[in-house]
């Protein structure tokens, strides 16, 4: 199993500022995550893209007219629907049968159902036993050779994360919108998010200035 | 119940009909066998309207734009014409139209052979395959997108056309009515 690791500088201040967590303004900021997601799509097409953001012209509009598929999703919303907003918002997670449900209608596909995955931020607001399952299934959806784009906040002092929306302005700058604050079931270092993907074919991260540790996984 | 007709109320094309063959009606004029005074007959309208207290199961058909406000469990086609989705409508139904505007929730798949617009606070679970699409922030959106490749630009309609269109009513080489952009897919891609 082939595992790289890649600590990457910002390509430029102005770029890399951590965006404002209040106010609302959506921000742009480089991704070299992003740019390496898209450059593993390179010069093919119908491609079949899950991206967990939500709704999006942004996101439907770039991906779409590089000629693929888009299924979306607002995994955060629905991560709320399925397991409420106040405190039992962890250990609602651990309620087999409510964990079922969220797995069934959210990542209920055919194996080998995706080229691609933009799952943003969601990860780290999964309980663990939830969490494998869900990465556990993002395994089968995908192809081989595919790859997964996840963002996990890296500032393990910080007492919550901010939650935003992605949207994608070009193949290498998202544009950041801030949404709420939310605390984390745990946070991930190299080591933990290379045991959690460990299925896959290789784990390449990226940590930038603003705390945001920006991962690439090969199926 | 239906503010202006049911779908019921839509009759086979014929010609045998007097007010098809004291005014002949264009093509893409309202069809209504509403016994209108002969004063309404040629003026313009709003579309036909489901109100928000009318809940329906079934297959709905329209020869004509249609706003749904109520609630529908079933399938809707408009082949050539608009959806709207109004604000209080909640759709659990296949949708065939040739524009489809949701303001309010629809479950299920939808085609649109022109464009799709879903506004903000609309819901829509299912997948789409349009030629267009318009996503305002705030709308809930699950499922896939397929945008389908608008064909080259046709020669406006004629009976033969038309007759070709007739045959093959489900898909997007169906002709636009005149005052739709027809051109205007083909440069949003």
């Amino acid at each position: 199993m082939l595992k790289d690791r890649l600590r990457s500088e910002p390509f430029s201040p102005s770029l890399h500022s951590p965006p404002k967590k209040s106010g609302g303004q959506p921000q742009n900021r480089a991704s070299n995550g992003l740019d390496q997601f898209f450059a593993s799509l390179q010069d093919q097409q119908g491609l079949s893209i899950l991206d967990f953001s939500g709704a999006s012209q942004a996101n439907i509009s770039f991906i779409t007219s590089m000629g693929h598929r888009i299924y979306s999703n607002d995994a955060l919303r629905t991560l709320e629907e399925a397991f409420g907003t106040g405190g039992d918002f962890i250990a609602n997670q651990s309620d087999p049968e409510r964990a079922a449900k969220f797995l069934r209608e959210n990542l209920d596909f055919p194996d080998r159902s995706f080229d691609g995955a933009l799952i943003w931020d969601t990860l780290q607001f999964l309980a663990p036993p939830l969490l494998q399952d869900t990465v556990d299934r993002l395994y089968r959806i995908l192809r081989p050779q595919s790859s997964l784009l996840a963002f996990f906040h890296a500032e393990e002092k910080a007492q919550t994360a901010p939650l935003y929306s992605y949207r994608i302005v070009e193949s290498k700058i998202m544009s950041l919108t801030p949404r709420n604050q939310e605390r984390p079931v745990q946070y991930f270092n190299n080591r933990s998010l290379e045991k959690l993907f460990q299925k896959f074919n290789s784990v390449k991260f990226f940590l930038t200035r603003d705390h945001l540790r920006e991962v690439i996984v090969r199926r | 119940m239906w503010n202006k007709r049911k779908e019921e109320e839509y009759p086979p094309k014929s010609p045998a009909t007097p007010a098809a063959t004291t005014s002949p009606i264009k093509e893409n004029a309202p069809m209504s066998t509403n016994a209108a005074p002969a004063h309404h007959a040629t003026e313009s309208r709003g579309p036909a309207v489901i109100g928000k207290s009318v809940m329906i199961k079934g297959q709905i058909f329209s020869r004509e734009d249609l706003t749904i406000d109520g609630e529908i469990d079933g399938s809707v086609e408009l082949h050539e014409h608009r959806l709207t989705v109004g604000p209080n409508g909640k759709l659990q139904a296949g949708v065939k139209a040739r524009e489809v505007v949701v303001l309010g929730t629809i479950h299920g798949n939808v085609e649109a052979s022109d464009k799709i617009d879903i506004r903000k606070d609309a819901k829509l679970v299912g997948d789409i395959k349009t030629a267009r699409i318009v996503i305002e922030d705030g709308a809930f959106f699950k499922g896939s997108i397929d945008i389908a490749r608008p064909e080259a630009p046709r020669t406006p309609a004629t009976p033969q056309s038309k007759q070709q269109a007739a045959i093959a009513p489900a898909s997007n080489t169906a002709v636009t009515p005149a005052n739709a952009p027809a051109t205007a897919t083909a440069g949003e891609r």
